[in-house]
C-alpha cells in the first residue's frame, strides 16, 4: 500500500460508508435499497421468522417491473392472468404495507423498471451506496453512487440492518476517448468493453469509466454504459458525476431542494479519482475505431462489428473455446463465417433496463420514422417507466413507432428475461436492445442477438440484422 | 443455515464454461414466495426435453449420478443475474458443493448465505477431477475445515477460502444477528451522517 497515493472515486465511497469491520468483512451502509416483486418475497419471510423488523423504510423504495404484463396494467394486480405473478406481486403488496415503505404499484405513472425509476425519481444521486436484488444495479454507478446487486439473503440482511457485509474489490479503469463514428453509441461502448475484457474479466473489480467518450455521454448513455459493468464480470461500475450529472437530478422529485441542494452539491463535487490514485488494472478503448456492434453467440462477450461474421470454432486455440463456440453457433442456428447482416429476424425488442429510457426510444424512432417494420416481424416497444412513456407519447415517438409496425406497450422488465407473457418462442431470432443473450434467456430456444435500440430499429426494418449506417437521416 | 464441515459424496462432471444462473434455474421458477422445492427447475432446458421428458445423456439424469451432491464445472460458473433461486435449487437438489476454475462474484457470494460450498481449484486440477469423475468411480471428499479436495483416486487437491467466510460456513452462523451485534455502531454512523448529509434525510 502506498501511503500517499491518492483515492479512487471507490475507494472515497468505501471509506465514507464504512460503519465497522467484523472479522475481516466491512459493514458498509447503504443509503438507498431498491426492491421489486421477484428477489424480495423469501426476504420479508426471513425477516417474520426470525421478529425482525425494516430498520429503514424510508431508505427503501419498492417497485413492480420484472414479471408485470406490459398490457392491462391499469385493471390492477386481481387481473395479472399468471396465478404465480400474482400471488408475487400481491405479496409484495402486503410487505411494503406492513413496513411502511414507499411503493409505486403497477399502473402508476413512476412505475416500471426499478433501474429506470430510480434515477428518473431523483432517489438515485452521486456518492450514494444502492443495493438491490437485480445484477443490474450496476446501472445506478452513472451517478457516481456504489451500486451493485445482491442476493436474496443479503436483501434480508439490507432490509435488517441498513448495511451490507462486504470485501473490497480491486479497481479497474476503463478509459474510453476519441469521438465515435454516427451511429455509434454508448450501447457499443459497452459491448466494445465486454469484448475486449470478456464475460469474466471484471470479475473481482469495480469498474471506473473516464475519458473524453465518457463525459460526452448523457446520463441515459452512462446508464446504458454501467447497466452493462455486470456482463463483464465486474458487479459495479461508475462514472464520476459533472454538470451533466448535476443537470439531470436539478428538480428530480426526490433531488434535494433550495438550500440543501447547494450543500449536495458542494459535496458530489468531491466526488472523483484523485489524479495520483493508483488503479490495479486499466484498460483503453478508442471511440472512433468503434463500429455499430452485435452479438452473434450466447454470452455477451461474443460481440462483432455489424461489418461482421459469426467466427469459426477453428479460429480458436482452446478446445474448451472450439467446443463453446461450436456450441453457440448451434444454438443460435448460424454457420461458421455467415456474414452477420444476412441473419433474417423474427422479433424486434426495444426495452428493459439498458435501453428503455426516453433517449433510447428517441434514437430508434428517428431511425424508424416514415419507414414500415418489414413484413413478418413482430417489433415492439416497451418504456422503461409510465413517466418514459407519458413523455414519449407527448413527443409523439408513439405514433412513429406505430405507423411504421412497432407494437407499443406498458412499463416493465418484459421480454428482456421473459418472465411475464413477453418471450420467444422456440427457435425465434431477437434483435434486442437488452443485456443478456444466454441459452433460453428471452424464452426456450429463442435466439438474442444484442445491439443498440438504433440497430435494433435498423433491423426491423430490414428484416435481418442490418448496419443502422445505412440508415441514418 | 446449515454449518457446511465435510462431504463425501459423488461428483457430477459438467464440463461447460460460463454456466449463467438462467441455466441453473430458468424464469419461470423465479415466481416462487418460498425458498424450497427449486430443484424441480434446476437446469431445466439441460436435463428436460422440449416435451418436458428427461434427456437421458444430461449427467444429472445418468443413474451412475444419482445422488449427486458435488458438481465439477467450467469457468466463470453462475455469471449473469443475482437470483439466489440458483444456490437454492442446486441445495434443494442436493448438491452442497461446486468445484470450479472460478466463479461468477454474485453467485459466489450467494453461496456462503446458504450453506452451499463454492471451491475454486487450478484449472488443470479441475481438469483432473472432472476426467476421473467422467471414469467408474465418482466418490469425492470435501473437508473444509482442512480446505482439501479428495478425487476418487485418492488425489488431494487443497484450496484457498476467506477465513471468515470460512468460520460462518463451519459454524452455521447468521450474518444478521452478526450484524446486529454492531447495531450500536450503525446507529452512531446514522447520527453522524444525519449531520454531514443532511440532504439524505426524507421528511
Amino acid at each position: 500500500m502506498r501511503a500517499m497515493a491518492g483515492k479512487t472515486l471507490y475507494d472515497k465511497i468505501w471509506d465514507a460508508h464504512l460503519v465497522a469491520e467484523q472479522d475481516g468483512e466491512a459493514i458498509l451502509y447503504i443509503d438507498l435499497h431498491l426492491i421489486h416483486e421477484v428477489t424480495t418475497p423469501q426476504a420479508f419471510a426471513g425477516l417474520r421468522a426470525n421478529g425482525r423488523k425494516v430498520r429503514r423504510p424510508d431508505r427503501t423504495l419498492a417497485v413492480a417491473d420484472h414479471n408485470i404484463p406490459t398490457e392491462g396494467q391499469g385493471l390492477g394486480v386481481a387481473a395479472v392472468a399468471d396465478e404465480e405473478a400474482r400471488l408475487q406481486l400481491a405479496t409484495l403488496e402486503r410487505n411494503v404495507a406492513d413496513n411502511g415503505i414507499e411503493f409505486f404499484p403497477m399502473g402508476d405513472v413512476r412505475n416500471g423498471i426499478v433501474h429506470v425509476v430510480g434515477p428518473e425519481q431523483g432517489r438515485t444521486q452521486p456518492g450514494m451506496t444502492i443495493v438491490c436484488g437485480d445484477s443490474h444495479t450496476s446501472t445506478h454507478g452513472a451517478f457516481g453512487a456504489l451500486a451493485h446487486g445482491i442476493g436474496t439473503s443479503e436483501v434480508e440482511h439490507v432490509l435488517a440492518t441498513q448495511t451490507l457485509r462486504q470485501k473490497k474489490a480491486k479497481n479497474l479503469r476503463v478509459m474510453i476517448e476519441g469521438t465515435p463514428a454516427p451511429g455509434v453509441g454508448a450501447k457499443d461502448f459497452a459491448l466494445a468493453v465486454i469484448g475486449e475484457i470478456g464475460t469474466a474479466g471484471g470479475t473481482g473489480y469495480v469498474i471506473e469509466y473516464a475519458g473524453d467518450a465518457v463525459r460526452a455521454l448523457s446520463m441515459e448513455g452512462r446508464m446504458t454504459l454501467c447497466n452493462l459493468t455486470i456482463e463483464g464480470g465486474a458487479r459495479a461500475g461508475l462514472v464520476a458525476p459533472d454538470e451533466t450529472t448535476f443537470d439531470y437530478l436539478r428538480g428530480r422529485p426526490s433531488a434535494p431542494k433550495g438550500g440543501a441542494w447547494d450543500i449536495a452539491l458542494a459535496s458530489w463535487k468531491t466526488l472523483f479519482s484523485d489524479p495520483d490514485a493508483v488503479f490495479d488494472r486499466e484498460v483503453r478503448i478508442d471511440a472512433s475505431a468503434i463500429a455499430p456492434l452485435v452479438t452473434w453467440g450466447t454470452s455477451p462477450e461474443d460481440v462483432v462489428p455489424v461489418t461482421g461474421a459469426a467466427p469459426s470454432p477453428d479460429a480458436f486455440a482452446s478446445p474448451d473455446k472450439r467446443a463453446s463456440v461450436a456450441r453457440a453457433l448451434e444454438y443460435m442456428g448460424l454457420e461458421a463465417g455467415q456474414p452477420i447482416t444476412s441473419a433474417k429476424v423474427d422479433v424486434v425488442f426495444i426495452g428493459s433496463c439498458t435501453n428503455s429510457r426516453i433517449e433510447d426510444l428517441r434514437v430508434a424512432a428517428d431511425i424508424v420514422r416514415g419507414r414500415q417494420v418489414a413484413p413478418g416481424v413482430r417489433a415492439m416497444v416497451v418504456p422503461g417507466s409510465g413517466l418514459v412513456k407519458a413523455q414519449a407519447e407527448e413527443e409523439g415517438l408513439d405514433e412513429i413507432f406505430r405507423a411504421a409496425g412497432f407494437d407499443w406497450r406498458e412499463p416493465g422488465c418484459s421480454m428482456c428475461l421473459g418472465m411475464n407473457p413477453d418471450r420467444l418462442a422456440p427457435g425465434e431470432r431477437c434483435a434486442s436492445t437488452s443485456n443478456r443473450n444466454f441459452e433460453g434467456r428471452q424464452g426456450r430456444g429463442g435466439r438474442t442477438h444484442l445491439m443498440s435500440p438504433a440497430m435494433a430499429a435498423a433491423a426491423a426494418l430490414a428484416g435481418r440484422i442490418a448496419d443502422v449506417r445505412d440508415y441514418l437521416r | 443455515m446449515k454449518p457446511f464441515t465435510r462431504l463425501d459424496a459423488r461428483a457430477a462432471p459438467l464440463p461447460l464454461a460460463n454456466i449463467d444462473t438462467d441455466q441453473i434455474i430458468p424464469k419461470q421458477f423465479l415466481k416462487t414466495v418460498e425458498r424450497e422445492g427449486l430443484s424441480r427447475g434446476l437446469f431445466y432446458d439441460l436435463r428436460f426435453d422440449d416435451a418436458g421428458k428427461p434427456r437421458p445423456d444430461f449427467v444429472l439424469n445418468r443413474p451412475e449420478y444419482a445422488g449427486a451432491g458435488v458438481l465439477v464445472t467450467g469457468d466463470n460458473f453462475g455469471c449473469g443475474s443475482s437470483r439466489e433461486h440458483a444456490p437454492w435449487a442446486l441445495m434443494d437438489f442436493g448438491v452442497t458443493c461446486v468445484i470450479a476454475s472460478s466463479f461468477a462474484d454474485i453467485f459466489y457470494n450467494n453461496c456462503f448465505q446458504n450453506g452451499l460450498l463454492p471451491v475454486v481449484l487450478k484449472p488443470d486440477e479441475v481438469q483432473d477431477l472432472m476426467g476421473e469423475c467422467q471414469g467408474g468411480n465418482h466418490m469425492v471428499s470435501v473437508d473444509l475445515a482442512a480446505q482439501t479436495v479428495t478425487s476418487p483416486s485418492g488425489k488431494v487437491f487443497t484450496f484457498d477460502i476467506d477465513a471468515s467466510r470460512k468460520a460462518k460456513m463451519l459454524n452455521g452462523l447468521d450474518a444478521i444477528g452478526e450484524t446486529l451485534s454492531a447495531a450500536a455502531d450503525i446507529d452512531a454512523w446514522e447520527s453522524r451522517r444525519t449531520l454531514t448529509h443532511p440532504w439524505l434525510e426524507r421528511a
